[in-house]
């Protein structure tokens, strides 16, 4: 088990109100799971939580990459990673430091970390640009530099709080099929929040709706089965389909033949 | 607003500036504009400033000073930016020394002498501590109000990678990331502890500022004059010098 959240809950006011409550969650090794559910609902802290940088109200975290409490671990790794919404580089440090940084502190000479940050940044196609400074790239570009900087500390757990949120839809769709080409070549275990059902179905193995309440719970989970991500095929739609009703708080549809969705 | 202007356009005119001021104050001196009792004329200048060479006075005038505006500068920039970086970082030291910040922040550097001549006397040190504590609180303010500006987002970036505690806030992320506020604050510390050196020297240490007041004693305005703009050439000087590390430092920014 990579993680694992036991009815944790969340609560601004030390628990009068609370804005998720009752999430349970396990990662498994390898799977690639989203986190949908509409803005406000507290996805993000969720994935805080997991991260270890905010403390639930309620409710226990675990798992082998939460077990370290520093989120360091030996061989110059660190157990969990995240990606931010808004790439949040340094402006002060050129690309390759920027991905470095996750490197520091690590125990690893210059020239192992040096090492490491091209193999991450050829990983996302920007080893050409690993000496410019942030403001010059693009926000394509920002966003892969933060991949790259997450994934170098080669992390147990990545985590990605809407990380393709801010683009334009070009931009994005490029971005979401190369992640999932790094997903497939790494495997790594990644939590992915987003509020877009299709992101979600064009990269997830496993989706999970967070919606409902206040306080907002886990309304209803599906383990993908898409050989076909393209967004035409059927299969997609109904799944579409089944998270829309699974966000709206209704109960969910269930699996539907493909045909009577496709008939409407 | 300067559009328009090419470099070389900008320089040929604020030489221009130069020359008329100068031409205009020479005039006016001859002229008997302005009573040459009172205002050396432009022209006076270059010999008085010889003499002064002659006697080996300017350069061990230029010399205690710059032995007084260093020190003064390297201690009072770095206690103030210093304090001002630790003030901004921790909520509990900020609002235990706010009272006593803004008891102290009004009293300006003038009034301290007499507390310099007390502890240190008519010395370098005394010197030093003048031009330091109006360093300071220049550097105090600008760092602390520069910590204080740090996006969080950078805190919560720097604590998922794993330099959450103290050392890798300040080094990883509050020094880098408040630069150039800091930067802004030294610079015009720069210039503010050049005033001071008269200030501090006013009353007998030795320097640029008390060889002011021998020359003023004896109405001996040109060379009064010649120190003030020795002064400005120094502060130029400094200025340049220090707006290159700037730019070396910063040169992340656009």
């Amino acid at each position: 088990m990579v993680a694992r959240l036991d009815k944790v809950g969340f609560s601004h006011d030390g628990g009068k109100s609370f804005v998720f409550r009752d999430v349970s969650l396990s990662l498994r090794h390898g799977e690639f799971v989203a986190v949908l559910g509409p803005s406000g609902v507290g996805k993000s802290t969720l994935l805080r939580v997991l991260m270890g940088l905010v403390r639930p109200t309620e409710g226990l975290v675990g798992g082998r990459a939460c077990a370290v409490g520093s989120g360091q671990v030996e061989g110059g790794r660190r157990s969990r990673a995240m990606v931010f919404q808004d790439a949040r580089l340094m402006p002060w440090r050129s690309v390759m430091r920027n991905v470095e940084f996750g490197l520091e502190g690590l125990g690893l000479a210059a020239t192992a970390r040096r090492e490491r940050a091209l193999k991450a940044l050829q990983l996302v196609g920007l080893e050409g640009e690993a000496t410019r400074w942030p403001r010059r790239l693009s926000g394509g570009q920002r966003q892969r530099v933060g991949v790259a900087r997450a994934l170098t500390v080669d992390p147990d757990l990545l985590l990605m709080d809407e990380p393709f949120g801010a683009l334009d839809p070009i931009t994005r769709s490029g971005l979401q099929e190369e992640l999932g080409r790094i997903w497939a070549q790494t495997r790594k275990t990644v939590l992915f929040v987003t509020h877009d059902i299709e992101e979600a179905l064009r990269l997830a193995t496993r989706v999970v709706v967070l919606a409902g309440g206040p306080p907002a719970h886990i309304t209803g989970e599906i383990v993908l089965n898409l050989p076909d991500r393209s967004p035409d095929s059927p299969a997609f739609r109904t799944y579409a389909a089944r998270l829309r009703a699974m966000i709206g708080g209704e109960p969910d549809p269930g699996g539907a033949p493909y045909w009577r969705s496709a008939e409407i | 607003m300067k559009e328009g202007l090419g470099r070389s356009t900008r320089i040929g005119l604020s030489l221009l500036g130069l020359v008329l001021f100068f031409g205009g104050w020479e005039i006016a001196v001859r002229l008997g504009a302005l009573p040459a009792g009172m205002v050396p004329a432009p022209s006076d200048l270059g010999p008085a400033w010889l003499a002064e060479i002659r006697g080996g006075f300017w350069q061990q005038a230029i010399l205690d000073s710059l032995h007084h505006y260093c020190l003064g500068l390297l201690i009072g920039s770095v206690l103030g930016a210093g304090m001002g970086i630790l003030c901004g970082m921790g909520a509990v030291l900020d609002n235990l020394l706010e009272g006593v910040v803004r008891l102290l922040r009004p009293v300006p550097g003038l009034a301290w002498v007499p507390f310099a001549i007390l502890w240190f006397g008519l010395n370098t040190a005394g010197a030093t501590f003048v031009i330091a504590i109006s360093v300071f609180w220049i550097n105090f303010y600008a760092a602390h109000s520069a910590v204080r500006g740090v996006d969080p987002e950078l805190f919560e970036l720097s604590a998922a990678f794993g330099h959450g505690g103290f050392w890798g806030r300040l080094l990883k992320v509050v020094l880098p990331a408040s630069a150039p506020g800091i930067m802004a604050g030294l610079r015009t510390g720069l210039g503010q502890g050049w005033m001071s050196v008269v200030a501090a020297e006013l009353f007998g240490v030795p320097g640029i500022g008390a060889r002011m007041m021998q020359a003023s004693s004896l109405l001996a305005t040109d060379v009064v004059v010649v120190y003030m703009l020795t002064m400005a050439l120094l502060y130029a000087i400094t200025d340049f010098l220090f707006g290159l590390v700037r730019n070396w430092v910063l040169r992340w920014q656009p």
